[in-house]
């Protein structure tokens, strides 16, 4: 739902004043409901010369069972008839002012050198401005690092600049994210796009995300539910975000097991029963919280698929003002416990093959924030975490990934002083603030079974946020 | 045609220029067009009083009197009166139908040597009576007694005496075939600039032609008029840029520079077997390989009207396993440019040749310095029926003149059809 300013400018008195006195005019976001399409409306496929990335993308418009167009351009077009989509052809010189679509997708692949990033200004030139509400666009490259040249390597990194130019530019609630595909990882970017193209990703823009090589297979899955018959624990399920995590997770079909401090017990409990989950009391900075955590999910369920490191608190004060038991709270509660919990699950090998391992940063961890020495501290350990034992737990099968919420309504940012709860709200892309669950859709996206290539990322879900970008 | 009977020998063609409606052919029939362009036949290959297999002509606009309007020009001919003949109308496609279905009996042996021709006139067009005034005008012809006759004509009113005049709309549609090519146009994405060019070079090549003799033998000046009156030798991109749309709405890009005006004249081919031919000394020019017609299902289906072609040719070249590019010579007719240049984008189109040709790969590029390389219709104008044979006459004397290849030909037609056919030099 949209905060009261939002759905203030958008009646019909409210666009002119707002639009007259120059305020920021946020649009209210589609977001996903179970059983609608991936997204509505047609979506121009486009391509640099020599891009190899836009077949693979073809190939998920036609799963989708998107209306596909494309440029006349020879990738796109070859693309689109090997998936067998029989796409129109757009050329902006013809083209009517009526034509727009719900999506760009832009496989800038082949920009080999810095003076072909033009044909990525000749695609979105004519077409920026065509994007419909709540519209996306996805521009796919190549990890610089992985490139063949310097030159190739320049160029695809310069993307990343454009990417994010154009989530500060598509207005009316429209996103714009870039994706690296790694070599190799063309047959791992289903999910990835399923999620940016869909409403899911609502609240999620001008991110780089990168898909790497995997070898776990999801054929035959089911992505209206792709996580059934699949275990998945959530710490600090009992509200908040947390609680939207849970129930994300419990409609994609997972089994819920939720896990909250002894005092909430009785909400964590409204919300696993309702989800027909099961929930799990304790302290997880308890010295045998770990151990119980693993035994519970081997005893119960044979092990655990999803690993969901929800549970965070907040002890603001200027470091100066700040009590060490304020420090020391946040620090164990938010960096250490998920730490220690993944150690105790790795060591008893509860967790099983293609799990998920997911980590809550937040945008505070990225910029820092005057009154969050102990929270930034703790929000950027946890990007540590991802890029530390990233490559371990890889080994192992796994794939750990963090979502870093910027401002997110809850109830904390409600007991916001105003000016700073609406300078978070507004200071975005979409000049409004998120919900939970685009936290928890953004969780989910990496949870499926189809992310297996996903991974090592961290995702901001804050609207473009102009902190720490 | 090799693919099933003997060989067909194209001897060679020849037609009258074409002028622009209501120019300097006016007053011209389609029955004096045609016979003045068999006569021009005749004289070119001596055939004073012979007896031919078959004339076969048509063409599109044609008043109801002249339903037998083929045999009466033969008649009016240097023919012999003894030659028969019929009419065919398949619309812009008729000429190159009826070389089709003469060469057809050639192959059979059913005949030895046979015309096949078209024509049309849009200044002497057929104007009908009003529709309802034809109704009352029948009411009144069945009626029995003086009383009932008066009693239906009483029904005449005023307004029954607006003429019902021909019009260039699909019935179908009520879309005239340029409004539906300007929806194909902009389907496929072509430009104003890229229609321009094209159209260009039409009148360049064309003006060529007459300029190093190429039509002397393939054009007889008739009513005054000695080449093309709708060529514009000394038209230039710039020029045509300067026109206004006329199809497709206020940013469309069909112009009249661009599209075929309305016109009139009338061609004739000679075809033959290869024995007639060789005893009358005639050399052959080339030879009739095969012919293929498709038609689509523009009305329901989403395709374009003008598109018939690109399923054709696939097929014709699957029957000879040629490809696109194995030609020296493609004379596609011009209707629009942006007809020929949806037509080549198509075949290039990996999307329209798998999804709707239900081909593996694309057909391909042509080298575009082989496209109706003596001029297209854009330059001569293109008068419905006549067009076929004038492509033919052309195709057969080039291929004749390099000794060697082989040529192709895509006519599109209204009612979303498409007559293609290959020759091959002799």
């Amino acid at each position: 739902m949209a905060d009261r300013y939002t759905q203030l400018v958008n009646t019909p008195i409210g666009r002119i004043v707002s639009k007259q006195i120059g305020l920021p005019t946020p649009t209210p976001l589609e977001r996903y409901k179970p059983g609608q399409p991936v997204f509505d409306g047609p979506v121009l496929l486009g391509a640099s010369s020599g891009g190899t990335l836009v077949g693979a993308a073809a190939k998920v418009l036609a799963a989708i069972g998107a209306t596909v167009h494309t440029p006349l351009q020879e990738e796109a077009r070859q693309a689109a008839a090997d998936a067998d989509i029989e796409a129109p052809i757009f050329n902006p010189e013809v083209a009517s002012e009526e034509d727009r679509f719900k999506a760009l997708v832009f496989d800038a692949s082949g920009i080999a050198d810095s003076a072909q990033l033009r044909e990525a200004y000749e695609f979105f030139h004519p077409t920026i401005r065509r994007v419909r509400s709540s519209g996306r666009v996805i521009v796919l490259g190549r990890p610089h690092e992985d490139c063949e040249t310097p030159q190739a390597a320049v160029a695809q990194r310069a993307i990343e600049g454009l990417g994010r130019s154009i989530g500060k530019e598509v207005r009316r609630g429209a996103t714009a994210q870039l994706i690296y595909v790694a070599p190799g990882a063309e047959g791992q970017i289903e999910s990835s796009l399923r999620f940016f193209l869909s409403p899911k990703s609502a609240y999620v823009s001008g991110q780089v995300v990168r898909v790497g090589t995997a070898n776990a297979s999801w054929e035959g899955i089911d992505w209206e539910r792709p996580l059934a018959g699949k275990v998945a624990l959530v710490t600090g399920a009992s509200r908040g975000i947390g609680e939207s995590i849970a129930e994300v997770l419990a409609r994609d079909g997972a089994h819920v097991v939720g896990v909250d401090v002894p005092a909430q017990e009785r909400e964590l409990e409204r919300v696993t029963g309702r989800l027909r989950g099961s929930s799990l009391t304790l302290d997880i900075t308890d010295p045998d919280a770990p151990e119980r955590i693993a035994s519970h999910l081997l005893e119960h369920h044979g092990g655990v698929d999803v690993v969901i490191h929800n549970a965070g608190v907040t002890r603001d004060k200027t470091l100066g003002r700040m009590n060490e038991e304020q420090w020391q709270t946040v620090i164990e509660i938010n960096l250490i416990a998920p730490q220690r919990i993944d150690r105790a699950l790795f060591e008893r090998q509860a967790i099983r093959q293609n799990g998920r391992i997911v980590l809550v940063s937040s945008i505070s961890g990225i910029a820092g924030n005057a009154g969050q020495t102990n929270y930034a501290t703790s929000k950027a350990g946890i990007i540590g975490i991802v890029s530390a034992y990233g490559p371990g737990v890889a080994q192992r099968g796994v794939t750990l990934n963090a979502v870093a919420p910027g401002f997110i309504e809850t109830q904390m940012t409600a007991a916001m002083p105003i000016a700073t709860r609406e300078a978070g709200r507004r200071m975005n892309s979409l000049s409004q603030g998120g919900l939970p669950v685009d936290v928890a859709e953004t969780i989910a996206w990496f949870a499926s079974p189809a992310s297996a290539g996903v991974h090592g990322n961290i995702t901001r879900v804050c609207g473009q946020s102009m902190i720490g970008a | 045609m090799t693919t099933n009977g003997r060989r067909v020998a194209v001897l060679g063609g020849i037609r009258i220029p074409f002028a622009r409606q209501n120019g300097p052919y006016a007053r011209a029939s389609n029955q004096d067009m045609l016979t003045a362009t068999l006569d021009a036949l005749v004289d070119k290959y001596g055939l004073q009083g012979e007896v031919l297999g078959e004339v076969a002509a048509g063409g599109v606009l044609k008043h109801s009197r002249d339903f037998n309007l083929t045999r009466e020009c033969v008649l009016g001919s240097k023919l012999a009166p003894e030659t028969p003949a019929y009419d065919v109308q398949q619309a812009c496609g008729t000429g190159l139908e009826t070389t089709i279905l003469v060469a057809n009996k050639i192959a059979l042996g059913q005949v030895e040597a046979a015309v096949a021709g078209g024509f049309d006139t849009t200044s002497d067009a057929p104007i009908a009576v009003n529709e309802d005034l034809r109704q009352v005008l029948l009411e009144a012809n069945r009626a029995k007694s003086n009383a009932q006759r008066l009693k239906a004509l009483a029904k005449i009113r005023p307004q029954h005496i607006v003429p019902q005049i021909p019009r260039n709309a699909e019935p179908h549609t009520g879309l005239s075939m340029g409004e539906h090519q300007a929806i194909t146009t902009k389907e496929w994405g072509i430009g104003r600039e890229e229609q321009d060019e094209l159209a260009v070079a039409s009148h360049r090549n064309l003006a060529a032609a007459y300029d190093t003799g190429f039509q002397d033998d393939l054009v007889v000046p008739f009513l005054g008029l000695e080449r093309d009156q709708n060529l514009r030798p000394d038209t230039s991109v710039e020029k045509l840029a300067k026109l206004k749309p006329v199809f497709g709405g206020e940013n469309g890009t069909m112009t009249a520079g661009n599209s075929t005006p309305l016109t009139d004249g009338a061609s004739a081919v000679l075809l033959a077997s290869e024995q007639w031919a060789s005893e009358r000394g005639i050399p052959v020019q080339a030879y009739l390989l095969d012919a293929e017609t498709a038609a689509v299902d523009y009305v329901h289906k989403r395709e374009g009207l003008l598109m018939a072609p690109t399923y054709a040719v696939p097929r014709l070249l699957a029957r000879h396993g040629l490809t696109l590019q194995d030609f020296d010579f493609y004379e596609i007719h011009e209707a629009f440019a942006s007809q020929v240049l949806c037509t080549l984008r198509a075949w290039e189109d990996p999307v329209y040749c798998k999804e709707r040709l239900g081909l593996e790969q694309p057909l391909g590029s042509i080298d575009r310095d082989k496209l109706n390389v003596r001029g297209g219709s854009l330059a001569a104008g293109h008068p419905f029926g006549a067009t076929g044979g004038k492509i033919v006459g052309v195709l057969a004397k080039l291929l004749h003149e390099q000794g060697s290849g082989r040529g192709l030909i895509s006519i599109c037609a209204a009612g979303g059809m498409g007559v293609t056919a290959i020759m091959e030099a002799a």
